[in-house]
């Protein structure tokens, strides 16, 4: 096993060089001189600079749109609203399902306003404090109309509709059923219930979305430059929105600078920058500001649900009935409705699930679009299916650990195939689970537990076992194609280009396909140059999300290679005067079987480029590519284990400890996914603890800055202790599984989980996310109020504590 | 210079110095953190009048040619950044607090860049890569004082 950053020097059975290595990224240098480029540092001539006007209200109806001031202004050098975009399209939406509603999303407000921030009009100026200046001139006439912000409320009769032409604000349903339900649920020792709520989050890239684009009109070529995970998909969606053929377009992604799924979409910014570009005949810059990425780039998660586990009084899980409602916002963005059917996919966790019913409704309501936010369904399934399974065990009395182990499918049972139809590739989960519960002192832990509460200390342990779905995905079940391309050349001078259509953003992906490839190769990773996110330079690809970047990128270029090793193998046998199949290829060096003869690897190189001495029908240069579609999709899992402290009497949470044990399969650099897993869990955290976004019920927006949206800080976060267990993948060659995710999915549930074990003796059962004092408190306060008798005051103990009861 | 243009402005729009990113026009982020006169300031609150006859600082200033500062050396080794969008702010913090207190502890240094936000790392890489540059710092102070 490798672990803490040392080599594991061997990969799926295989001796390897680099992979398994901690290697300092190659990305870094040009990132810690301040010397790279993220899309708003590109400066074009003559450039123009684009801000928009956006509503302050969260519906309405405009009546008037007033810009004479605007377009008067020194410098304005276009001011333009929906009546003036022609021959545009509209913003996509790549779901198909039976009763999906899909509303008309134009570029800009047509008529009506829906959310807080939705662009009503965009002005070009020579400089942007220009362009914001007169943005600020355009009046705008609403009228005012009824505000559907709750998502109960929306769907009662008497709620105003927010697309007229459905007579709903019902966006879907979608049901899945296995096994006798009904049958599980009348026969079960015990039905636990519990509503639960998932917040509404702001992904929070640090680097805001901005848009460059340029229009030769000589070359018939637009060049879009933009701040995406997906520079191909959106290079087809601009040519649609902005009427041009596709080869006239190419999209390029400078540094990205994070993304988290908020930049695996189609916004309107990248079909009316464009439109400007060509309408202006310049360069067209809009950077979004940080208020605008509040209100107008995609949020995650905002789901209620209402869970009920059905099971037996040894412990053994009988079913599960769960109904969702998932707040879609005004419109649907890409993939808007996909993600609460991703809940469905994973709701059953890493547990042998007999029966399932999950019905969810998705729900327009006034505010900006919900879209894959790290984790994208799979977070809230864990959250639901984790948290009701500490709720149970509670309820069964048996310790949470236990109750979880009891119910996992044994190694042996894998490939294991869930309720929902998935089939699980690889798995030990319970040798995760008992690293988990070493490496944290689970057992002297639960022993502090007991004697705290005695003297009203209210420690918490929290234990969350995730499995995730990763690698996405076979194209059967994705929209838009779950393939990824990856093209390996190696040039005249043995240097070698990968380009892959997996356009990273943070994951060092320049770092991890050099040493995968370097190993193929027998080169070093330092020869080997990845380049991604232009699409001119790059075959189509679809992106990274979905932890897919190595699972499905990565394997892409290594297939690649492994079609040039073979060709490389065809000519050293003809130089070398040996079969192919008699050819190593070593490190620098080509070998003939036995080892007598040899050739280096630039001598081989060369042959193959002058081409003099080549063997009948073979193609001259060294470059190849393959489109890999994964047969299955990955699936890391983990245990996490954290300890916390309550306060009592404020509701402060203090996070003591948090130890990960996950498991991504085979690892390419220990370092990167270390660095994976820290990232991910603070985010995990981040919605445990803190984040929330908030609209009132006016539909404003009130966490809109980064004063109110309350954001994971480095003094606010404990150390988190990792470790890994490695279960290959089957579902790829190199035997990997993923890991963008894993932290976000694996500490939400257990940071919550270990708050509500802390206050289990004063009979708090569930407080919703995020885990803010006040709202601690108030649990408290509530389930003091309703005399129950404390777990601990029925043993016969020391009141819990007392200084809760004084104000209730 | 209009008076009410940015310092975070003039120094990418008019100086061409874009390693200072612009994440939030708020000062809550911390991204565009350079040294004005060796403190860590906000860029994006400071007006460019404001700095008239006083020395500021960049990211592009630390390395002496292909030499990196200690700290930039600190995030490359102890993967202190992913995206690298916060990461010139957080070395520019990371600057002063080393300037004046060159042996920080974990706490300390999760106190003094609590005002600049990595999504990324969970800043447990970035508390290690400080710690990694305060270490080479104080072994460079020592050697050259024992050069003396």
């Amino acid at each position: 096993m490798a672990r803490n950053g040392k080599a594991n020097g061997k990969n799926n059975g295989k001796s390897s060089v680099w992979v398994g290595k901690k290697l300092k990224r190659k990305e870094d240098p040009r990132l810690i001189k301040g010397i790279s480029h993220y899309t708003d540092d590109l400066k074009l001539a003559g450039m123009l600079y684009c801000a928009f006007v956006r509503s302050p209200h969260a519906h309405a109806k405009i009546n008037a749109i007033r810009t004479d001031a605007a377009r008067a202004v020194p410098g304005v050098v276009k001011v333009v609203t929906y009546d003036d975009l022609t021959g545009v399209g509209v913003v996509p939406c790549a779901m198909q399902m039976p009763d999906l509603k899909i509303p008309h999303h134009p570029l800009l407000a047509h008529g009506r306003v829906r959310y807080v921030g939705e662009s009503v009009a965009a002005v070009v100026a020579d400089d942007i404090y220009t362009a914001r200046d007169a943005a600020e001139l355009i009046e705008v006439d609403y009228d005012p109309l009824p505000v559907v912000v709750n998502m109960e409320k929306a769907i009662a009769k008497d709620s105003a509709i927010i697309h007229e032409d459905f007579k709903t604000n019902v966006a879907f349903t979608h049901v899945m059923k296995n096994g006798d339900v009904e049958k599980v649920f009348a026969k079960a020792d015990r039905v636990v219930k519990q509503r639960m709520l998932n917040q509404r989050l702001a992904p929070v890239a640090m680097e805001p979305r901005a848009v460059i684009a340029e229009y030769l009109p000589g070359e018939n070529r637009l060049t879009v430059w933009s701040s995406t995970q997906i520079p191909h998909l959106l290079r087809t969606q601009i040519s649609v929105m902005v009427g041009l053929p596709e080869t006239a377009v190419r999209v390029v992604t400078p540094e990205v600078g994070g993304g988290f799924g908020s930049k695996l979409n189609v916004y309107r910014e990248e079909g009316i920058v464009p439109w400007l570009a060509m309408k202006l005949g310049k360069p067209v810059k809009w950077a979004e500001l940080r208020r605008e990425n509040f209100l107008a780039t995609i949020h995650g998660r905002d789901t209620i649900n209402d869970v009920e586990l059905a099971v037996k009084k040894d412990g053994t899980i009988l079913g599960l009935r769960v109904n969702v409602l998932a707040d879609m916002g005004a419109y649907h963005q890409l993939l808007t409705p996909l993600i609460p059917q991703l809940t469905a996919l994973m709701i059953a966790g890493c547990y042998k699930l007999p029966a399932l019913e999950i019905n969810i409704k998705g729900i327009f309501t006034n505010k900006m679009s919900t879209d894959a936010y790290r984790g994208a369904g799979r977070p809230e399934a864990t959250y639901l299916i984790e948290r009701i399974m500490d709720i149970a065990a509670r309820e069964l009395g048996m310790d949470s650990l236990q109750f979880r182990l009891k119910n996992f499918p044994q190694p042996k049972e894998f490939p294991f195939t869930t309720i929902t139809g998935l089939r699980y590739d690889s798995a030990k989960y319970q040798e995760a689970a008992k690293r988990a519960l070493q490496l944290s002192g689970y057992d002297a832990l639960r022993r502090r537990q007991k004697t705290g509460w005695k003297n009203g200390k209210y420690y918490g342990v929290g234990v969350s076992t995730y499995v995730e779905i990763c690698a996405i995905g076979p194209s059967a079940a994705t929209p838009a194609g779950g393939w990824e391309s990856g093209t390996v050349r190696i040039e005249p001078t043995g240097k070698v280009t990968v380009l892959t259509g997996a356009s990273p953003h943070g994951q060092g992906e320049e770092t991890t396909f050099a040493q995968l490839i370097a190993d193929e190769l027998g080169i070093d990773p330092d020869d080997v140059n990845v380049i991604h996110g232009d699409t001119l330079a790059v075959p189509y690809g679809i992106g990274t999300f979905g932890s897919r970047g190595t699972a499905v990128g990565g394997t892409a270029a290594f297939m690649a290679t492994q079609k040039l090793k073979a060709k490389l193998k065809t000519l050293a046998g003809h130089l070398l005067g040996v079969k192919p199949q008699d050819v190593t290829i070593g490190r620098g060096k080509i070998l003939a079987k036995g080892g007598k003869k040899s050739m280096s690897f630039g001598e081989l190189v060369g042959a193959a480029y002058v081409a003099r001495n080549i063997p009948p029908g073979f193609e001259p240069g060294l470059e190849a590519t393959h489109f890999f579609e994964p047969s299955n999709f990955t699936f890391p899992f983990g245990t996490h284990v954290c300890s916390v402290e309550v306060d009592g009497e404020t509701g402060e949470i203090k996070l003591e400890r948090y130890v990960a044990v996950d498991d991504c399969g085979n690892v390419i650099n220990p370092m990167i996914v270390e660095g994976q897993i820290h990232g991910g869990i603070a985010q995990g955290m981040g919605q445990a603890m803190w984040e929330e976004f908030v609209y009132n019920d006016d539909g404003q927006a009130v966490t809109g800055t980064l004063m109110d949206y309350a954001m994971p800080k480095a003094h606010l976060l404990p150390e988190f202790i990792l470790d890994r267990t490695v279960t290959p993948s089957p579902s790829n060659p190199m035997g990997v599984k993923g890991v963008g995710e894993a932290g976000t999915i694996g500490s939400t549930p257990c940071i919550v989980n270990a708050v509500c074990d802390a206050l289990s003796p004063l009979g708090v059962r569930h407080i919703d996310m995020p885990l803010k004092p006040e709202r601690v408190w108030n649990a408290i306060r509530q389930a003091q109020s309703q005399e129950k008798i404390p777990a601990a005051v029925a043993a016969g103990k020391k009141p819990a504590h007392k200084a809760v009861r004084r104000g209730a | 210079m209009e008076p009410r243009l940015l310092l975070v402005h003039f120094l990418r729009e008019n100086a061409g110095l874009t390693g200072t990113h612009i994440g939030c026009e708020t000062s809550l982020c911390g991204a565009c953190t350079v040294l004005l006169d060796g403190r860590a300031v906000k860029s994006c609150t400071v007006l460019a009048v404001q700095a008239d006859g006083r020395s500021v600082t960049t990211v592009e200033g630390l390395a002496q040619g292909d030499q990196l500062h200690a700290i930039q050396e600190g995030f490359w080794e102890e993967h202190g950044l992913q995206c690298g969008f916060c990461t010139p702010g957080m070395i520019m913090c990371s600057h002063d607090l080393l300037a004046n207190n060159a042996t920080p502890s974990d706490t300390e240094i999760r106190e003094a860049i609590n005002g600049n936000i990595c999504r990324c790392t969970g800043y447990q890489n970035i508390v290690g890569a400080v710690k990694s540059a305060s270490r080479k710092m104080s072994k460079r102070v020592s050697a050259r004082a024992g050069a003396r």
